[in-house]
């Protein structure tokens, strides 16, 4: 009953292009089935997510852990709320990040779980970039 | 069941038969002379209506199931055509969807009195068990089939169902993954679900004949919870309890079909009208009403794995009720502080209900967490220190004197049942969307709504016309075929209409023998083309926000109607919710946003649309449409028609439902009377 050959296949890694994604956006692609956020983020919200002492957080994590160093302004995650498996809003709560509608879990502007059920921070898929304006997510 | 049958028959083949295989004997011995405890209420006939409701669940998804097509890109398509095509098709739906929620209704009554005159007690503890098994049996197979119409509260329930498992320590995500067959909730997923579905119901019939074995072989509790001592203390099976539980299941047929022919979607959620999207969550995911109490235990407890651990302990608590509850008097009956307590824990569980319909925030929650305090609490404290402190009142030494005592007192009224039936149905409370949406749709008076409601043909033709010049420049009608426009109970065109009105559509075929697609005019078996080639093109050329395909639109949008609305709306059949949304809708467009409301650049206020911002500019203004008939040509009268027609296009067979529906209850009525008078004669001389 595991996933069969056709299914793992299609789950191969995806290139993603950045550059038509402007500051303050995010684009969603689905690999695998799962929705991921892609966030060009604002000096702001890279601001507010590292000035967070990292002890205080239900799920402690650094902003710098969860991104890839010199593309600081780009996170990657998988949205789908460490809950139930909602798919939580960007730009919504009180975080600047993301809020998830079934249950009320609010992420961060790095992912990271700030209130609400939800256990962890949304998890980071494994991806690379190819260049500066492209990912290869898988 | 009950000891070597003496059955005899005088038949000499069936002797011949019996020689070799006893079954009749065995029927005759469980079904026949098999006795049954003279004082049995009508709390006792649920057994006999709830396999009455397995048989009724098995044979209509049996016939579901030759339609079906179990893949993510059919299922939700294949189930509405089987709906609006097949024969009857609509009537299996109603009857296989509605009739889950009754086997759960019935499976609640039926424990529920085994928890009050305490059944689970020795010796009955296996059957109690047995029991239990059914139940979560039941629920696995609930949860799969609500999977299987593969609309958004399909898919989602699905996916928070399953990751239910992944708060599992070290195998969760195996066992997820195992699930899904994939990487999220997907076709694979579907699939075994569908097969899953059609197998547990045979599961359950299996684990059933266990449990009536045990029951036969302990032999039925009663309400005074004696024994039977002697032959006075009981009556054979047949005719007794059979035309009792022929009775009963005639009364309960009439709260049954009172869902299937005329609140078909009271009990289910609107979303579940628009197909699956794995891309969006619907605001508010809520379970079947049958799962709530569940599901408010599981979010009352802020911990995810510690969750999941209450929510199926709630269940498998059960198992240990024999050992948990010690008191040596079964029936609540002669206790008088269980009987406080037992209504207390049913209260509780009610409440349970309505919780887990209700967004999770503020007093909700904490409401929740007393609650399911309470819940457990009745079990691990109340129970096993009544059976400690409290005295029971004597109990009568035979079932016999017990029947003496009561003289002719009413027992349970069938009238009861129904009452607690309203109070319980706490199901489709839990639609809070409107709450954020600002004023609630004024109500309309619809042609279509009450029990002998019929479509204007009239308005259901200038609808036509109004969605032909406007809204079908940018929403498609997708489930509509041009012949539909001809069935009884549509627009009335006679044949020769409908074949013109299609051949006014240019409809893509092909591809021909040089391999090349081409148009044609359209004919009466072509459906209505949609605006756009697909969801991406309709979605880029309306600034994002794709318009939605209106066939089901009035179905699929609701609001929420609050206590004690809802039960209020079982009673008087309201149920135009959609209707009277659409219609807001269509005239709530305002030129300003009033102080203090922003609207974002390329929306419209809107006044009944939820979060005010809409993509759709006003679509309606006056005198857009000219109809030959005279009616006004201004935005309510256009609202008011197109409605009506979209009504029809979501359910158009709504007028033979409530034909037969009629029928039908004149049926049951008269059936249940006979059955009522003849059960009186059989038990003239046994009370």
């Amino acid at each position: 009953m595991n996933p069969d050959a056709s299914t793992i296949a299609a789950g191969a890694p995806i290139e993603v292009d950045l550059s038509p994604v402007a500051e303050g956006q995010d684009i969603k692609v689905f690999w695998r089935g799962k929705p991921i956020y892609i966030s060009h983020r604002t000096k702001k919200q890279i601001d507010e997510a590292r000035a967070v002492p990292v002890a205080s957080l239900p799920d402690p994590q650094s902003d710098e852990a969860r991104v890839k160093a010199g593309h600081d302004q780009w996170l990657v995650v998988i949205g789908i709320c460490t809950h139930l498996g909602c798919i939580p809003i960007a730009h919504e709560g009180n975080y600047d990040g993301f809020f998830c509608p079934c249950h009320g879990s609010q992420y961060d502007s790095s992912g990271r779980i700030r209130q609400g059920p939800a256990p962890a921070n949304l998890p980071v898929p494994p991806y690379q970039f190819v260049s500066d304006t492209k990912i290869q997510i898988g | 069941m009950s000891g070597p049958s003496d059955y005899q028959p005088s038949n000499p083949a069936l002797q011949w038969i019996e020689r070799r295989l006893p079954i009749m004997g065995l029927v005759h011995s469980s079904f026949v002379v098999y006795p049954t405890p003279r004082n049995l209420n009508y709390w006792w006939t649920f057994g006999a209506i709830l396999s009455f409701m397995l048989g009724m669940q098995i044979l209509t998804g049996v016939i579901l199931a030759m339609h079906y097509a179990p893949h993510a890109d059919l299922a939700f398509k294949s189930v509405e055509l089987l709906v609006r095509d097949v024969n009857y098709g609509w009537l299996l739906r109603n009857m296989h969807a509605c009739g889950a929620s009754m086997f759960f209704f019935a499976v609640y009554v039926h424990m529920l009195r085994g928890l009050y005159y305490g059944s689970y007690k020795e010796p009955r503890e296996v059957l109690w068990i047995l029991g239990v098994i059914i139940y979560l049996l039941m629920m696995a197979t609930g949860f799969m089939g609500y999977v299987l119409p593969w609309g958004q509260m399909s898919f989602w329930g699905a996916t928070v169902i399953t990751n239910l498992f992944s708060a599992i320590p070290y195998v969760g995500e195996s066992i997820v993954t195992l699930l899904w067959g994939g990487y999220s909730v997907g076709n694979p997923t579907l699939n075994r679900f569908f097969s899953l579905h059609y197998l547990l119901p045979f599961l359950i019939a299996g684990v059933v004949v266990l449990h009536v074995w045990a029951l036969h072989v302990a032999g039925q509790n009663n309400p005074d919870g004696v024994e039977p001592k002697t032959e006075k203390d009981t009556v054979p099976f047949t005719p007794h309890a059979t035309i009792k539980d022929g009775f009963g299941v005639a009364c309960f047929l009439l709260l049954y079909a009172w869902f299937i022919f005329y609140m078909p979607n009271y009990l289910g959620d609107a979303d579940n009208y628009i197909p699956a999207n794995p891309g969006v969550t619907p605001p508010h995911i809520v379970p079947e009403w049958y799962y709530l109490p569940f599901y408010a235990i599981l979010r009352s407890i802020p911990n995810k794995l510690a969750g999941v651990i209450g929510m199926f302990s709630a269940i498998i608590i059960l198992c240990f009720l024999p050992w948990l509850d010690a008191a040596k008097t079964r029936s609540s009956k002669y206790r008088p502080l269980a009987k406080q307590f037992f209504w207390i824990f049913v209260a509780v569980c009610i409440l349970l209900g309505y919780l887990g319909a209700q967004p999770p925030e503020g007093i909700y929650v904490i409401a929740g967490r007393v609650l399911t305090v309470c819940y457990f609490a009745y079990f691990l404290i109340v129970l096993p220190l009544l059976a400690r402190i409290e005295t029971p009142r004597p109990v009568p030494n035979s079932i016999s004197e017990a029947i003496l005592a009561k003289s002719g007192k009413a027992v349970a009224s069938i009238a009861v049942a129904l009452v607690a039936a309203g109070a319980l149905f706490v199901g489709t409370l839990g639609d809070v969307r409107a709450e954020e949406g600002g004023p609630k749709p004024p109500g309309n008076k619809w042609s279509f709504a009450g029990p002998f409601g019929t479509y204007d043909r009239g308005a259901l033709q200038r609808g036509l016309k109004v969605y032909k010049e406007v809204c079908a420049n940018c929403h498609g009608l997708s489930f509509i075929a041009f012949r539909n426009l001809g069935d009884p109970g549509g627009p009335g065109y006679s044949v020769a209409q409908v074949a013109a009105f299609a051949s006014d559509y240019k409809i893509k075929d092909g591809p021909n023998d040089a391999g090349d697609m081409f148009e044609r005019p359209g004919r009466a078996a072509d459906y209505f083309p949609s605006p756009f080639p697909n969801e991406q093109a309709a979605r880029a050329a309306n600034g994002g926000a794709a318009p939605p395909d209106l066939s089901l639109i009035t179905k699929a949008r609701s609001y929420g109607r609050g206590f004690p609305m809802f039960l209020v709306d079982f009673f008087s059949q309201y149920q135009e919710q959609g209707p009277d949304y659409v219609a807001a809708v269509l005239q709530g467009f305002e030129d300003k946003a009033p102080e203090g409301v922003t609207i974002p650049e390329g929306s419209y206020y809107n006044k009944y649309f939820p979060g005010h911002a809409i993509k759709m500019p006003k679509p309606l203004s006056d005198g857009q449409v000219t109809f030959d008939d005279g009616s006004p040509a201004t935005v309510a009268q256009y609202a008011k028609d197109v409605t009506t027609f979209l009504m029809w296009t979501a359910e158009p067979h709504m007028e033979a439902r409530k034909r037969i529906g009629l029928q039908v209850f004149v049926f049951l009525i008269i059936f249940a009377l006979l059955m009522y008078f003849t059960k009186k004669k059989v038990w003239a001389d046994s009370h």
